[in-house]
C-alpha cells in the first residue's frame, strides 16, 4: 500500500533527469521501495544516504532520525519494523562492525530490514575517504552463530537505485535483514540515474498470519507475521524459541529446527534470490573467464572487452547477489574453463569461494590501498594468465 | 487442592508461570507492581509494547508480563523502543531493564533518549550486581562490596543513574525501592501517563549474587537493609555527602513539561509534507 | 479479610513474615512440592488490609479477599520509614 503522500513526492521525482551520487541514488531507491524509517549514524563514505534521507524522506511522509550511535541505528530500525514498517540504515565498515551483534538479532527473530554498507578501506579506521570490497566475508559471517544472509553488489548509481527494491521486497518476502553492499567507489561515483513511473512500481509485501497462527515457525520455511497493536501479545526474542516465540533454550530439537530453517529459507530459494550478468565470449572457446561484483566488475568488464578487441576469447560473469553466493552459476561458469581471474579490492576474499565451486585454476587478481583496479591492469592479468 | 489465584493473573502469561526467578528476587515484587499499576490505569496490555534487554528483570516483560513484547541485545532496548514509539506514537512503550543492561553496556542509550526526551518510561531494575551471570561487579555496585570480579573489593563509585538521567533532560525522574511498593506503583503510573522521558530506577534485591556477598543470606534480610538504607529526597538534601555514603534516596527527582521528541519529529514531517504539496501544487 | 497463600508458587523467601506490619504469617515448617518452606497465615484476625504483603510478594502469591460485608478496609499502608 503505497500512501498519497508518498505517490504524489514520486511523481515529481520520476520524470527528470537525475545525475546522482550512488549514495544518493540508493536513498533515492529506498524512497521509492517505501522505506517509512530511517535511522542511522554519520560516516565516511555513507554519510550522504543519511543526509539526502534526512532532507527527503520527510516530503515522502517517511521518518527519519540520526541516532546517538551505529547500534542505536539498527536497534531503532529492528523495533520500527515490527509496527510493521520498512527501514534502513547505512553505514561504512566500523559501523557495519558495530551493527553485526543485531544483524544476528534481527535473523534470529526473522525482523525484515535493509542495511547499507557502503566499504571503506579497513580494518580499524583504516583509509576512511578510499573505497574497498573488505566487508564481504563479514557480511557473510560477521555476527557470531549459524546463519545465511542476503547481501547484493551494485556496480552502478543506477543499480544503487534499483537494487534497493529488491532488497526491500527480499527482506519483506524472507523476513530476513538483507545487506546492500556498496563499496565507497560505487557510492561517490556521479552518473546519470533513470527512475520509474511511480505507477508502474510493484511491492512485495509480508505474508500476514492468521489469528493465532505460530510467528516463528510452523510448515512453511518463512511463517507469517503480525505486528505491534494487534493484540496478538507477540513474544519477540534473540534467545531460541519454539514456532510461537517462547523461549526455549535448552532443548537441542528446538535449537536445530529453528536455525536449520533460518538457513533453509534462503538457501532453498536461492534460485528466486540469486542474480548475475554473464557475458560469454562470442567465439564460444574462452579457456580463461573472469569474475568480478561492484565497483571492480567495470574496470574488469574493460579489460575482457580490450582482450576480446585483441581476439582472445574471455568470458565475463559478474555477481550482483554476493550472497547466497551463485555456486551453481559459478560451477556453470568454470566448466570448459582453464583459468578464472578474480579481481577484487580485498586480499581475496570472493575468490576463495569461487575457489570452492569451480573446477579450475582461481587467480586472485587483489588489489588494496584505496585505487581501484585499472582497465589496464586488469588486461595485464588476463595476458599473464594465458601465457 | 486448588490453589487461589491471583486476581491480576490475566496481565501475566499464566501457563508459565510461578516465574523463574529466584526465591526472594526483587523482580517478583517489580512484577507485582508493575501489573497493579497497570490494572488501576485500567491500561490496555494490547496498546503497550514492553521492550527489555538481556539479564534477569529483562524477564520480567519478556515473558512474564502478556503483552507485545521485544527481547532484545543487550543494553539496546531503549534504542529499540525508540524505532516502537517513532512508528507508533499511539501505544505505550514501556522498558524494563536492569542497571547493567540501561546504565551499564547501555548508557549512552540512556542518555540521549533521556536528551531526546522521547516519550517512553524506562523502569531500570537496580539490583547491584551482574546477578544472570554470577555476580560481577556492576556500574551500581556500592564501594567496598566483594563481587566475584572485585574479589579484593570494589574501588569503583556506584553510578548514581537516577540523577544523570534527570541531569540530561528526562521529564520525570524517580528512585524507590522495592520495599516501597506503593510509592513505587504510583511513580509507575506517573511515568507511564507522563509525556516524555520517564525513569525509574528501583532498587531491587539479588539474594542470590549480591545479598549472600554481602553476608545477607535471604531476600527478606536484604530488602530489610534496603529498607534501613532509604532517605527521602528532601531529607538528603540536608544531608552530608559523607552521610549519604551508604544511603538509597528515595523520592521524586523531577517532574517537568518538556517538549517532547516524537511529537515534534511527527510535526517536522507533516510540515514538509504539507509545504512540498503546496509547492508542487503550482 | 481472606488472607490465602498459593503454596504452589510460593517459594518461601520470607518477605511476608518479615514485612506484614501486624505479623499474620509465620513459618509454618512445612514444604511444598518444589522443597521451599511455605508460610502459613497464623493470625488472620489481625489483618488490617493493607495489602502490603500482597504487593511486596515476589510470586504473586498471597490472594486478599475481603469477606462478605467487611466493607472498605482497604487502605494503604504507611511504610515509607
Amino acid at each position: 500500500m503505497i500512501d498519497k503522500s508518498r505517490i504524489q513526492y514520486l511523481e515529481q521525482l520520476w520524470s527528470r533527469t537525475h545525475f546522482l551520487l550512488g549514495d544518493e541514488a540508493c536513498a533515492y531507491g529506498a524512497i521509492y521501495a517505501g522505506c517509512d524509517f530511517f535511522a542511522g549514524y554519520p560516516i565516511t563514505p555513507a554519510s550522504e544516504v543519511a543526509e539526502l534521507l534526512a532532507a527527503e524522506l520527510p516530503k515522502a511522509g517517511g521518518l527519519c532520525v540520526q541516532m546517538e550511535d551505529e547500534l542505536a541505528s539498527i536497534g531503532a530500525i529492528i523495533g520500527a519494523s515490527w509496527t510493521g514498517a520498512r527501514v534502513m540504515t547505512a553505514t561504512s565498515g566500523p559501523g557495519f562492525s558495530l551493527m553485526q551483534e543485531n544483524i544476528g538479532y534481527a535473523i534470529m527473530t526473522e525482523t525484515p530490514c535493509v542495511i547499507v554498507d557502503v566499504q571503506r578501506s579497513g580494518p580499524s579506521t583504516g583509509q576512511a575517504t578510499k573505497p574497498a570490497q573488505g566487508d564481504v566475508m563479514q557480511a557473510r559471517w560477521g555476527t557470531h552463530g549459524d546463519h545465511e544472509i542476503m547481501a547484493f553488489a551494485p556496480s552502478s548509481a543506477q543499480e544503487c537505485f534499483d537494487l534497493m527494491f529488491d532488497c526491500f521486497d527480499l527482506a519483506d518476502i524472507y523476513r530476513t535483514p538483507v545487506i546492500m553492499l556498496m563499496d565507497g567507489e560505487i557510492g561517490h561515483i556521479r552518473e546519470s540515474v533513470t527512475m520509474l513511473e511511480p505507477s508502474t512500481v510493484k511491492r512485495a509485501s509480508r505474508k500476514k498470519a492468521e489469528p493465532g497462527e505460530d510467528l516463528f515457525g510452523g510448515p512453511e520455511l518463512v511463517p507469517g507475521v503480525m505486528h505491534y497493536g494487534e493484540g496478538a501479545s507477540i513474544h519477540v526474542t534473540g534467545s531460541t524459541h519454539l514456532p510461537n516465540g517462547m523461549r526455549d533454550v535448552t532443548t537441542p530439537r528446538v535449537h536445530d529446527e529453528l536455525v536449520r530453517r533460518l538457513y533453509r529459507k534462503i538457501d532453498e530459494n536461492r534460485e528466486k534470490i540469486i542474480r548475475v550478468e554473464t557475458d560469454i565470449s562470442t567465439g564460444g572457446n574462452a579457456r580463461i573467464g573472469v569474475i568480478s561484483y561492484g565497483a571492480t566488475a567495470r574496470p574488469a568488464y574493460g579489460a575482457v572487452k580490450a582482450a576480446r578487441a585483441e581476439g582472445r576469447d574471455v568470458d565475463f560473469l559478474r555477481l550482483i547477489t554476493v550472497w547466497p553466493f551463485a555456486r551453481e552459476q559459478v560451477t556453470d561458469f568454470a566448466r570448459n574453463l582453464d583459468f578464472i581471474l578474480v579481481p577484487e579490492m580485498n586480499l581475496g576474499q570472493i575468490s576463495r569461494e569461487i575457489q570452492r565451486f569451480a573446477d579450475c585454476e582461481v587467480i586472485s587478481v587483489s588489489k588494496i590501498g584505496g585505487v581501484p583496479h585499472s582497465i589496464d591492469e586488469i588486461y595485464q592479468a588476463i595476458m599473464e594468465a594465458m601465457r | 487442592m486448588t490453589e487461589p489465584r491471583h486476581r491480576l493473573m490475566g496481565y501475566v502469561r499464566e501457563e508459565i508461570m510461578p516465574h523463574r526467578f529466584c526465591a526472594g528476587c526483587g523482580c517478583g515484587t517489580v512484577l507485582n507492581v508493575f501489573v497493579n499499576a497497570v490494572d488501576e490505569l485500567a491500561m490496555d496490555p494490547t496498546r503497550m509494547v514492553c521492550v527489555s534487554g538481556i539479564g534477569c528483570s529483562a524477564w520480567i516483560p519478556s515473558p512474564y508480563f502478556r503483552s507485545d513484547t521485544l527481547h532484545t541485545t543487550h543494553g539496546r532496548p531503549i534504542a529499540y523502543a525508540t524505532g516502537v514509539k517513532i512508528m507508533r506514537p499511539d501505544l505505550n512503550v514501556v522498558v524494563i531493564a536492569g542497571d547493567g543492561d540501561i546504565a551499564g553496556i547501555g548508557g549512552n542509550h540512556l542518555i540521549h533518549a533521556a536528551r531526546r526526551n522521547i516519550d517512553l518510561s524506562v523502569l531500570m531494575v537496580n539490583n547491584m550486581i551482574y546477578g544472570m551471570t554470577g555476580g560481577q561487579v556492576a556500574p551500581t555496585t556500592p564501594l567496598g562490596v566483594k563481587t566475584s570480579t572485585t574479589p579484593h573489593r570494589n574501588i569503583e563509585p556506584p553510578f548514581k543513574v537516577a540523577e544523570v538521567v534527570a541531569a540530561a533532560g528526562a521529564s520525570y525522574v524517580a528512585r524507590w525501592t522495592t520495599y516501597h511498593v506503593f510509592q513505587l506503583k504510583k511513580a509507575m503510573q506517573r511515568a507511564m501517563t507522563k509525556k516524555g522521558f520517564s525513569f525509574i530506577e528501583i532498587v531491587s534485591q539479588c539474594p542470590e549474587n549480591y545479598g549472600r556477598r554481602i553476608g545477607l543470606k535471604t531476600g527478606a534480610e536484604l530488602l530489610r537493609k534496603i529498607k534501613e538504607q532509604s532517605v527521602r529526597v528532601k531529607k538528603a538534601q540536608e544531608m552530608s555527602e559523607e552521610e549519604l555514603q551508604h544511603k538509597i534516596v528515595v523520592g521524586e527527582l523531577c517532574d517537568l513539561d518538556r517538549p517532547e521528541f516524537v511529537t515534534q519529529l511527527h510535526e517536522v514531517t507533516k510540515e514538509q509534507v504539507e509545504s512540498f504539496s503546496l509547492e508542487n501544487a503550482s | 479479610m481472606l488472607v490465602k497463600i498459593n503454596t504452589s508458587f510460593c517459594k518461601g523467601c520470607d518477605i511476608c513474615i518479615e514485612f506484614c506490619p501486624t505479623d499474620v504469617f509465620e513459618q509454618s515448617g512445612t514444604l511444598n512440592r518444589k522443597g521451599y518452606y511455605v508460610p502459613v497465615v497464623a493470625r488472620v484476625e489481625d489483618c488490617t488490609g493493607c495489602r502490603l504483603c500482597d504487593l511486596l510478594c515476589p510470586e504473586l502469591a498471597i490472594v486478599i479477599t475481603e469477606e462478605q460485608g467487611n466493607g472498605d478496609v482497604v487502605a494503604d499502608v504507611d511504610n515509607d520509614d
